[in-house]
């Protein structure tokens, strides 16, 4: 019996109970996270339920669907969507076709020693965006092609207002890809060109959906571009939304529109997979 | 042969991110109202641009103010963001994925969707929606997150038994939290707070939404001012800022790339 217990003592680990101690303000480790959780609840979670609400209310406060039916038959909405989509998928492809091969030159070549050429391609990105769409127009003028065509200079302002976030998380993808695969492949046989497309690009792929994500959502609704590119003759989304709550003061229809971006967004975060994607945007000084 | 194609293209693009930039810098130089070559020969050199920006007291209160608020919501938000942060990794539990979850929210959402969102809760809970408190936590929305995101790898990075090692030691549970782990992500809480202060100098949606009468960030200014067309007399002033905003970057990135540099050494 007495070796059972000694057995017994020497195997089991010795549960201390050690109970979280406190460590600020009598939070422990773990409940550190109450505070910032407390906030999030107040101004993030709690305010996109009152999204929803006033979505599916009328001015009165009523329950309607009347907001969706409205922005699912009128025309005018219906065109601005059509149209913020093909301006911003137009911007996500161009942006991505110049992005990827800086990116890929970045990461593959010894220009880029310690990162300080990629310095030069994000340092804009630490200007104000409003002045740097100044800077862009000024140019445009310039060299005389802002006459030309008003979707052609949103276009452009959101190509470069955007660019960097398309740059980073490939980047990002790019450097941490296991250099050996590539070795692998060309051992294996594989031409450069094989290589690329059977290799690195699907590897990189968490990489550009990040920077989908980052560049479509943005330019489907960042009307300061739209408006000050395209001389107040082009309506995207989020002008649509403003102008609901800006100068008609109907919140109830404006919610509703927001709440169709948000359901874009959580589709749009599905199929790029998930919520990970974004951490590869941290960008450090 | 392909390195040189790969230098050419760089060089297009940076030509592409750095000619309107520059050409800014060059028209601060020149007092017209427009940026145009035929002005420019006309006007000629002259520092006047920068002269009006210094003069214009409602200008420069605009810029004060601007860099207030990022200083006061960069320092609320590294403090909310690396006490979350830490929370959220310690606790394996629903509670630490709940706030994790929801802290991503900001970072995907659209920004204008984010900001109506508030004028919505502010006007419900103090029916009014604009006020300096509103502004402050429309910026924290959307900055804290990106503390978190750049505090979290720092916190996997460290090793983990240091923190049981301080406790064993005999330092109390603050003690091993002020010098033992937030030394070690110290680098992550320092990239966070530059992170939340360009992003709340960035951000104009907002500010132009929270924003309390006669109250202007530089974006919500500049975007006024742009709409106002160009008639607007202390436009021209702002390529003066602009010019001085990016020297000032230039300068930052630079010594910040030597300072890494020497350490790496």
């Amino acid at each position: 019996m007495k070796t059972e217990e000694l057995k017994r003592l020497s195997c089991e680990p010795v549960e201390f109970k050690v109970k979280e101690k406190r460590t600020l303000l009598g939070f422990s480790r773990k409940q550190l996270c109450i505070p910032y959780g407390v906030f999030l609840a107040c101004f993030v979670v709690l305010p996109l339920l009152l999204i929803v609400f006033y979505a599916f209310t009328d001015q009165q406060g009523g329950f309607t669907f009347d907001n969706f039916i409205r922005f699912f038959t009128s025309a005018t909405t219906l065109t601005t969507v059509i149209i913020s989509i093909l301006i911003a998928l137009a911007t996500t492809v161009i942006c991505l076709l110049i992005a990827y091969p800086v990116a890929y030159i970045l990461a593959n070549s010894k220009l880029n020693k310690g990162g300080t050429l990629l310095m030069l391609f994000i340092m804009p990105m630490w200007i104000n965006f409003v002045l740097r769409a100044m800077a862009m127009k000024d140019l445009l003028t310039l060299i005389g092609v802002f006459e030309f065509n008003n979707y052609l200079n949103v276009i452009i302002g959101m190509v470069y207002d955007y660019m960097p976030f398309m740059v980073m998380p490939i980047y990002t993808v790019l450097m941490k890809m296991d250099k050996s695969l590539i070795e692998a492949s060309k051992d294996l046989g594989a031409t450069g060109v094989q290589t690329f497309t059977k290799v690195v690009f699907p590897l990189s792929m968490p990489g550009i959906a990040s920077g989908i994500t980052m560049v479509f959502m943005p330019t489907m609704t960042c009307y300061v571009i739209s408006d000050t590119f395209g001389n107040g003759l082009i309506t995207i989304i989020g002008k649509l939304i403003d102008e609901q709550f800006t100068t008609f003061s109907n919140w109830n229809f404006g919610s509703a529109m927001a709440m169709v971006l948000l359901v874009i967004m959580l589709i749009s975060m599905w199929v790029t997979g998930g919520f990970k994607s974004e951490e590869t945007r941290g960008t450090n000084l | 042969m392909k390195k040189f194609f790969q230098i050419l293209y760089l060089a297009l693009v940076l030509l592409f991110i750095y000619a309107p930039i520059f050409t800014l810098v060059v028209y601060s130089f020149v007092d017209t109202p427009i940026v145009s070559l035929e002005k420019a020969l006309e006007v000629g050199f002259s520092f006047e641009l920068y002269g009006k920006l210094f003069r214009d007291q409602a200008l420069m209160k605009i810029v004060w103010d601007t860099f207030l608020l990022a200083v006061i919501v960069a320092i609320l938000a590294t403090i909310l963001g690396t006490t979350g942060a830490i929370g959220i990794y310690y606790s394996k539990g629903k509670l630490g994925k709940g706030v994790a979850g929801a802290s991503r929210i900001p970072v995907i959402n659209a920004e204008i969707v984010t900001a109506l969102a508030l004028v919505l809760l502010f006007a419900f809970v103090f029916t009014e929606s604009r006020s300096y408190l509103a502004m402050v936590v429309g910026h924290l929305v959307i900055t804290t997150p990106f503390v978190v995101l750049s505090v979290i790898p720092k916190l996997k990075q460290m090793d983990s038994s240091m923190y049981e090692a301080a406790l064993d030691l005999g330092a109390t549970p603050f003690k091993a939290l002020t010098s033992v782990v937030i030394p070690e992500i110290l680098p992550g809480i320092l990239s966070g707070f530059m992170l939340a202060v360009t992003l709340s100098l960035d951000d104009y949606i907002i500010s132009a939404y929270t924003k309390p009468a006669g109250f202007d960030t530089i974006s919500t200014y500049v975007y006024g001012a742009m709409a106002k067309s160009s008639a607007n007399s202390s436009l021209p002033a702002l390529r003066a800022l602009s010019a001085i905003i990016f020297i000032v970057i230039i300068l930052v990135v630079v010594l910040n790339n030597i300072r890494t540099r020497r350490k790496g050494a």
